[in-house]
């Protein structure tokens, strides 16, 4: 099966400064991969060169492909739009519009021409359905989107993004500011999300990573050090830097 | 710079604790089969009730190692070196009680006249500790080679086996008197086959903790 993202020998630079170096990676339909590594190792920069997010950080350069379904999303004529909306992200802080839950959700269908009512009402259930919100908040549409707890802001802004029917999602850090029992929840949502969509995650929680993903990269210092079945990352790396980097013999 | 420092202590004093526990063992099969030779009943019982103490070892290792996998997740070579040790421990334990049976063996024995001077057995039971110490040392050395190296010493025993087992044979038949006698340096000679086999599977774990890779290396004969 060819992979629905992949990027080839991607270089990408901040000024002077080469963050990612030749980095080739598949990202396989209906799986989740998991990008792991110290901090400042170009996994979210990664993240963001995968629907083009880094376009707006002046004084940067990129090079190399990233493709999706084999077409590069950086070649000239693509439109940023429609890559954004098939690349759909969401962030480390849940970042809810200040305005309620069904307006939150229906802004990325309206912003793109949508303004059928049937057609909004039926994606403001299904995306909160997706999101595993519904049944906690069906009768609070109206509300501030701000009034939930964290854990479910973080939900509506996974419905907000599955709102305009995207085909991967990108995932920063998306539970480093939920408590445990919201962090699970989204773990469990993502395997739920997985059946329909192909999933690209950056965290610094290693047994995060281990739980949820199918493949797992290691970056460090903008090189892909490693890249398996996150199984085998785990239990038999083949790289001693990755080996010292998860038994923290290193960071 | 290591960061785990206090994790990564505590899974060198667990190894440590098996090489203690290994030493147990490895003396409970010296002496057992001291005991048969000499003959000497007390250090027989002084075996069987040290078993006890072999035992209580394993489990408070296992809890270690439990406790190890419940709070600090171990991952890649320090969770296999915990999964290796688990299997390992229990691996010395039956190794242990291998020892106490034939210390159980010598006390049933008790002053019957000797059947044959004991020359097989006692070299059985020295291959068998001796490739027990050398396992668990390549387990702290992480060294897979020297592990099936000390696997591939099996064959050695196994052939002594064969040698004690058609020699006692032959006693049986010239001479049906000897069959209890016999028989009962068979069942000597097969907890130390036995032995010799658990210290195989000793090897295989010690591969795995060092490649990641389980697999079987010299099947025993028996």
């Amino acid at each position: 099966m060819d992979p629905k993202m992949q990027t080839r020998h991607l270089d990408f630079y901040y000024g002077e400064n080469q963050v990612l170096k030749r980095v080739s990676l598949n990202m396989k339909e209906r799986q989740i991969t998991a990008m792991i590594g110290p901090s400042g190792c170009g996994k979210s920069t990664l993240l963001r060169v995968l629907n083009r997010m880094n376009e707006v950080i002046p004084d940067t350069r990129l090079q190399g492909e990233v493709l999706l379904d084999g077409n590069d999303i950086y070649a000239s004529g693509v439109d940023v739009v429609e890559v954004r909306k098939r690349v759909g992200m969401v962030f480390q802080q849940p970042n809810p519009f200040p305005k309620t839950i069904y307006e939150n959700i229906v802004f990325g269908p309206k912003m793109l021409g949508r303004r059928d009512k049937a057609y909004l009402n039926e994606t403001v259930e299904r995306s909160l359905r997706a999101a595993a919100l519904w049944d906690e908040i069906k009768d609070d549409l109206s509300k501030s989107g701000l009034a939930l707890s964290g854990g479910q802001q973080q939900r509506l802004c996974i419905a907000r993004a599955l709102a305009i029917e995207p085909e991967v999602i990108l995932m920063d850090e998306p539970c480093s500011a939920l408590d445990p029992v919201s962090t699970l929840k989204i773990e469990e949502l993502m395997q739920e999300l997985k059946k329909q969509y192909t999933i690209v995650i950056v965290t610094h929680n290693m047994q995060q990573a281990a739980r949820v993903s199918d493949w797992a990269g290691f970056l460090l210092m903008g090189e892909l050090v490693e890249y398996a079945e996150t199984n085998e990352i785990f239990s038999r790396p083949q790289d001693k830097r990755t080996e010292d980097y998860i038994t923290g013999r290193f960071g | 710079m290591e960061i785990r420092t206090i994790f990564h202590r505590r899974l060198r004093e667990i190894q440590n604790d098996v090489l203690a526990m290994g030493s147990m063992v490895e003396k409970a099969i010296d002496r057992s089969v001291t005991a048969l030779k000499q003959r000497d009943l007390k250090l027989a019982q002084e075996i069987i009730d040290n078993d006890q103490m072999i035992d209580r070892r394993r489990f408070e290792i296992e809890e270690n190692c439990v406790e190890l996998i419940a709070t600090q997740q171990p991952m890649a070579s320090d969770l296999r070196t915990i999964i290796c040790v688990l299997s390992i421990i229990t691996e010395l334990e039956r190794i242990g009680d291998h020892a106490e049976g034939i210390a159980k063996i010598v006390i049933m024995i008790g002053n019957e006249p000797p059947l044959k001077p004991l020359i097989d057995i006692p070299r059985m039971a020295e291959n068998t500790s001796n490739m027990l110490h050398r396992s668990l040392q390549a387990l702290v050395d992480r060294d897979a080679e020297a592990a099936k190296q000390i696997a591939a010493e099996d064959d050695e025993v196994d052939h002594l086996y064969t040698q004690v087992f058609r020699e006692l044979l032959s006693f049986m038949i010239e001479d049906p008197k000897t069959i209890t006698r016999a028989t009962r340096l068979i069942w000597v000679a097969h907890n130390l086959e036995r032995s010799a086999d658990r210290v195989t599977n000793i090897c295989e774990r010690v591969v795995f903790n060092v490649t990641g890779r389980m697999e079987e290396i010299g099947a025993s004969k028996y």
